[in-house]
């Protein structure tokens, strides 16, 4: 009999019962949650007049809704200008408190994007099956964790029972091999996957990143990649545990405790996919042949090395994909073959739960510092993704190292990932963006995203368009 | 949950491949806490040409008139026709709420995203997967006559067209007994409340770490 992946290890530990048709209960471990696809879950468990089975498996923040100004932020919730983000906010801090669930409320200095403070609290671990009702949940696979993105039906659900329904996927193996260049980040390794495997390569794939890349990446990078599985159509991403991973977790607030440790960590140990496990498909990508990358168009998958030109139309056979070219070179203003490094950018946004860690600050700083924001350059901020990220930044003085090149400093939330807040694009504005999506309207209405790791963007906020990170370092 | 039996209606186009969340329903929506409401906005972006803000009276909002929904030929349409990988991108159930909201009851495409798909089921919002030709078979069948009407039937299985042309489609067990019988999944797993609870002393046991709580001021 061939050996486990780690997904069947996970699936296999969580099942609860499998059903005559397929189906399946699996057992949820934690369960963090969010202002904006909650509400309505709250309503249904008060109509139906049901209870959290388990309490405290979960964990609330507001992200989605909150300003990133100091001075809005000044006055906590009832700071909120836009009165309808108020009221969601205000509705997730009256939920909690009814239900007792604990929530890191906005001017708590552990409050953050979902998916950064659920590893950075510890309430996410190894071995966990980790659920909200938010796509990039897949970023908590990092910690060896099956973690994904559900619905607010299934929150209610999760809420209501511990469990969800659901139906195993198919194993998926990402092989990164090589040594990645100098200059080039785990974000580049997962736009290059996602060009390579398309926004559907992964549908119905739980996905598994190996090889030598990952092995020698740390875990905030791994939270990068695996925040991206769900851009190429895998609900779950993950990463096999190891050093890395049990170094990370060590004495975070809600990590096991003394008397747990040692047992939790041999547990932990068996989370990797046995040497003789099969996969249903494997794709295999030589890591030294990746470089940076800039997305040009509308979808994550139109996405290429920033040396490369921006592709034509009439080279494309397929009609469904030639519309879509055309479609996206419309939208965003471009013109088939420019060279990318011609696209120049009107704004700048680093953070979003893809590149708002503390490696993604001080990968911005590096190449901020002792340089200036371009002057065509409107606007170029810096958002952390947590409390605690900011603090720490601060601590080792990135914020004063950006506010001096002119970048601001702003208070943590999803800001303009995804630009439900006051932070956005304005009509036809082009933005280096480390966030993830880059579909049309999500930054703005009009607004046209290019997807970027943080050093590619603090290049880009310097030079005023796209740049090679590595040719600024050499000038330097 | 909202059952489905047997549908039958104008089918109308989204004739394009990967159409994501934020194309059904722009995130300037999801301030919402209900969960109706949400027809008027659907592919706000493309549907009308002026910028779109919550709790706006849509009436009044200048349309795209090449937009197909806008099309009096399309009106009251219940089945969307649509290409691959509909509804990708973010998890937001509100995409559903949204089709539903608008009288959609059915999404015929060669393929869906995997959240969007199970979303639909929880709101008697029925996903089928029909192969690439056939899909592109029903497009220009559709384009070419007006009124085109598609008719649903879930228990049986098919997609008939016009002409009595009929498509079998792929459908798991649980979700169409669900769906036919409009239950409560939530009903349906507290059935089991012995099996979970089974579980958790026993995982309890083997794994302690894993039942920490998440508490206040720690
Ligand atoms: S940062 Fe962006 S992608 Fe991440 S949870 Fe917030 S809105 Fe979603």
């Amino acid at each position: 009999m061939a050996g486990k992946t780690l997904y069947d290890k996970l699936w296999d530990a969580h099942l609860v019962k499998e059903r005559d048709d397929g189906s399946a209960l699996i057992y949820i471990d934690r369960h963090i949650i969010h202002e904006v696809t909650t509400p309505q879950a709250f309503e249904g468990l008060r109509l139906a007049g049901r209870k959290p089975w388990r309490v405290d498996s979960i964990l609330a923040t507001p992200d989605h809704n909150v300003p990133t100004t100091a001075v809005e932020r000044a006055s906590g919730v009832q700071g909120i200008e836009d009165p309808v983000s108020r009221i969601q906010v205000q509705t997730l801090d009256d939920n909690c408190d009814e239900f007792g669930i604990v929530e890191f409320k906005i001017n708590d200095n552990r409050q953050g994007i979902v998916h950064v403070i659920g590893p950075e609290s510890g309430a996410c671990l190894p071995g966990m099956t980790i659920v909200c009702g938010d796509s990039h949940t897949a970023t908590n696979g990092a910690l060896g964790a099956l973690a994904h993105g559900i619905g607010t039906s299934e929150v209610e659900h999760v809420m209501a029972t511990q469990c969800l329904v659901a139906k195993k996927m198919k194993n998926l193996l990402i092989k990164v091999d090589g040594e990645l260049a100098p200059g080039v980040t785990p974000k580049d390794v997962v736009l290059a996957i996602i060009a390579n495997i398309g926004t559907a390569g992964g549908t119905g794939y739980a996905m598994e990143f190996g090889g030598q890349v990952f092995r020698d990446m740390s875990m905030e990078g791994r939270m990068t990649v695996c925040n991206m599985a769900i851009e190429a159509g895998a609900r779950a991403g993950m990463v096999a545990v190891d050093d890395t991973t049990i170094d990370y977790v060590k004495g975070r607030t809600y990590a096991p405790n003394e008397e747990q440790w040692d047992a939790a960590v041999a547990n932990w140990k068996e989370l990797v996919s046995d040497v003789d496990a099969e996969f249903d498909k494997v794709v295999e990508i030589d890591g030294a042949s990746i470089k940076p990358q800039v997305s040009w168009g509308t979808s994550p998958e139109m996405v290429l090395p920033v040396d490369a030109r921006v592709p034509d139309p009439a080279q494309e056979a397929d009609p469904v994909k030639k519309t879509g070219i055309e479609r996206a070179l419309q939208y965003m203003g471009l013109t088939a073959g420019q060279n990318i490094t011609d696209i120049a950018v009107d704004r700048v946004f680093i953070g979003s739960c893809t590149n708002s860690r503390i490696e993604d600050i001080r990968a911005a700083a590096a190449v901020a510092k002792g340089r200036q924001v371009a002057s065509s350059v409107i606007q170029a901020m810096v958002v952390p993704g947590s409390g605690q990220v900011k603090a720490q930044a601060e601590a080792e003085g990135l914020d004063k190292i950006l506010v001096a090149a002119g970048f601001e400093w702003r208070e943590p939330g999803c800001s303009m990932c995804l630009a439900m807040n006051a932070d956005k694009l304005g009509n036809g504005e082009h933005c280096a963006s480390t966030s993830n999506r880059n579909f049309e309207g999500r930054q703005g209405y009009g607004g046209r995203t290019h997807l970027v790791s943080p050093a590619m963007a603090a290049a880009a906020a310097v030079a005023g368009h796209f740049i090679d990170v590595r040719d600024l370092t050499s000038q330097a | 949950m909202k059952s489905f039996t047997q549908v039958t209606g104008i089918a109308a186009p989204m004739d394009r491949a990967n159409v994501d969340t934020d194309m059904i329903i722009p995130k300037n929506f999801l301030k919402s806490i209900k969960r109706t409401g949400f027809g008027k906005n659907l592919f706000d972006e493309l549907r009308y040409l002026d910028e779109g803000l919550p709790d706006q009276d849509c009436t009044g909002r200048p349309l795209n008139k090449d937009f197909p929904l806008n099309f009096p030929r399309y009106e009251g349409a219940k089945v969307l026709l649509a290409r691959e990988n509909f509804g990708c991108g973010s998890s937001r159930e509100h995409a559903p709420w949204a089709l539903d909201d608008y009288g959609f009851r059915a999404i015929i495409a060669p393929s869906f995203a995997d959240i969007f798909f199970n979303n639909s089921f929880k709101n008697g919002l029925l996903p089928i997967i029909l192969s690439a030709e056939i899909v592109d078979q029903l497009f220009q069948e559709m384009y070419a006559n007006e009124g085109y009407e598609l008719s649903i039937d879930l228990a049986e299985q098919v997609v008939t067209t016009p002409s009595g042309e009929t498509f079998s489609f792929e459908i798991d067990e649980f979700r169409k007994h669900c769906l036919l019988n409009g239950l409560d999944d939530i009903g349906l797993t507290l059935r089991e409340a012995d099996a979970i609870r089974a579980y958790e002393e026993k995982r309890q046991q083997q794994a302690p770490w894993l039942f920490g709580a998440i508490q206040p001021g720690a």
